[in-house]
């Protein structure tokens, strides 16, 4: 009884749109959905050999990689830093988690701003470095641009966390650690990393999830998914190919792949959080 | 900390410093930019320091008076709609997962798991995922351009059950039993005790909401076709759409800081409940 409102939001949201992407995924219609045939596994065979996909899928790699690896790298540095810091934690904290409030999509715009390549400060600053940038054109640039914009979000979030985790080591180790005559680097990988590895996993694991749907705004505000196709991640080209070129049996077979990519992301996160990791 | 070393601590203070600055500066730059003309900012580089046109600027952006290539909606009634989407999902996304996460925890019914195993595998899936066909289904429902298509299939995801579960369990059996003991009931149990225990997860998980509400963007995208539904984060993408000469920078920059100021203040504001609530749900 008490499940009935949930279950009968996500039966309806949820299951039921996901059971059409499936049937869907099986079938070809035309653009404006009057016939629709039954073509099996097509779908998934054309998607395997679309040389666009197979590029989507490497672009996507790339991106969340370059966004997890970056965004948790600087924020675990600037948490072990605020978490040394006696006076004016809060203060810090206060500047640093504001970012996690500014929607991606207006993330997007602000950092296009930045880099336009005519009028933005940053690329003028870069140009009288004599680097000629140009993220209209350079997909290596439009690359950095996404990349930049989607770290420069997440951080405030994994600041927090590490910044909470760190706090929740018990002072009485590192005061242990350092009698012992342990200097802070050593202090820090032989014990508060250890302490953070489940931090940092759950984090690893929500920064690709963000990289992998979250960002489709800021692609889309900033890029478009060019130049060309270089910075059309999955999410993008789902979209894109269902919303924009109307091919809705090769969209709903991209959904599946992702729908079955995540769920066995989930599965195994839930298996290794619940067992193996303690928070 | 444990030894004082005045190097180090300045280093800390340094680091500290440059990462607030980084992270900044491009909130500086979109503030200087609403402030300014739109001649002031094509002239590469744009002056730093802010200019004397914010109250117009601001004024122009609310009401749609701008003379953008582009989109000209007034980003007041944007931001109407992002409020009211935003609070729709916070609030019915607690309100369902509150009961539903009760029921789980605490009531043994056929098919138990099962019923966790389907909200939790939505817990990672994302709205992108499906955007095709659950667009279908608020179509033929004829929910486009309502609150009601915006909002009720945002609802339908699992993070806030899977939060309040997690919590649940940590509530000790002694309160169940003890509870049981003084005669209250299952419903008097939810609503005297865990309720009351789970006030901080409550308010994080409203701040929480209330900012992934009010930032949704591709739903919105498809959902409203009509210049009256659009949330602000839609209006500003539409503004810009026209490249970088014709586009209004000025009057985009002045709507892009009236977009981040709402959900901004509600973390600053309510940090404490957030960063509190983030970390026990953690735990």
């Amino acid at each position: 009884m008490l499940l009935a409102p949930q279950v009968t939001v996500i039966a309806i949201f949820f299951f039921w749109p996901a059971a059409q992407a499936l049937l869907q995924s099986f079938q070809q219609s035309d653009a404006f959905g009057l016939s629709t045939e039954w073509v099996g596994l097509k779908n998934f065979t054309n998607l395997m050999h679309d040389p666009t996909y197979l590029a989507s899928f490497k672009i996507t790699a790339i991106f969340s990689v370059l966004v997890a690896g970056l965004g948790i790298g600087l924020s675990l540095v600037l948490a072990v830093f605020a978490d040394r810091v006696i006076k004016g934690t809060l203060v810090y904290r206060t500047l640093l988690i504001w970012p996690y409030a500014v929607a991606p999509a207006v993330a997007g715009v602000l950092w296009l701003f930045m880099f336009a390549p005519s009028i933005g400060i940053v690329s003028f600053a870069l140009r009288s470095l004599g680097f000629e940038w140009n993220s209209l054109l350079n997909s290596n640039h439009a690359m950095t641009l996404i990349v930049v914009a989607a770290v420069w979000k997440q951080i405030s979030y994994n600041f927090l966390f590490f910044l909470a985790g760190l706090q929740s080591i018990p002072k009485s180790l590192v005061e242990a650690a350092a009698i012992d005559g342990a200097g802070p680097w050593r202090r820090f990988w032989s014990i508060q990393f250890p302490l953070l590895s489940p931090t940092t996993f759950f984090l690893f694991v929500i920064n690709m999830v963000y990289a992998f749907f979250d960002t489709f705004a800021i692609v889309d505000a900033a890029t478009e998914g060019g130049p060309g196709r270089d910075t059309a991640i999955l999410v993008y080209k789902v979209y894109y190919d269902g919303f924009k070129a109307l091919d809705l049996g090769g969209s709903a077979a991209q959904s599946v792949v992702l729908m079955f990519i995540v769920i066995v992301l989930t599965v195994i996160q839930f298996r290794f959080v619940e067992k193996k990791v303690q928070y | 900390m444990v030894e004082r070393s005045p190097f180090l601590r300045i280093l800390a203070h340094a680091i500290l410093i440059v990462g607030v600055l980084v992270v900044a500066f491009p909130l500086y730059v979109t503030f200087v930019a609403s402030t300014q003309t739109a001649e002031e900012i094509l002239q590469a580089p744009m002056s730093m320091v802010p200019g004397s046109h914010l109250i117009e600027n601001y004024t122009a952006a609310l009401k749609g008076t701008g003379m953008g290539a582009a989109s000209n909606a007034p980003v007041g009634r944007m931001m109407m709609v992002s409020l009211i989407t935003a609070l729709v999902i916070a609030v019915g996304k607690i309100a369902i997962s509150l009961l539903s996460a009760f029921a789980i925890v605490y009531f043994r019914f056929p098919f138990r798991m099962f019923f966790f195993w389907a909200i939790f595998v939505t817990l990672k899936l994302p709205v992108e995922v499906r955007i095709g066909p659950t667009y279908q289904v608020v179509s033929d429902l004829g929910m486009l351009n309502t609150y009601a298509g915006l909002t009720i299939p945002l609802i339908a995801s699992a993070t806030a059950t899977f939060l309040f579960r997690q919590f649940f369990l940590t509530v000790p059996d002694e309160l169940v039993e003890a509870a049981r003991m003084d005669g209250a009931g299952p419903l008097r149990f939810f609503k005297d005790v865990l309720v009351p225990l789970s006030t901080t997860s409550i308010a994080a998980l409203f701040v929480i909401q209330f900012i992934y509400g009010w930032n949704q963007y591709l739903w919105p995208l498809l959902v409203t076709t009509n210049e009256t539904m659009y949330p602000v984060v839609i209006g500003i993408k539409r503004m810009i759409s026209g490249g970088d000469a014709a586009t209004d920078w000025n009057i985009v920059m002045a709507t892009a800081v009236l977009a981040m100021v709402p959900p901004a203040m509600v973390v600053m504001l309510m940090q404490r409940w957030f960063v509190k609530g983030l970390v026990d749900t953690e735990k």
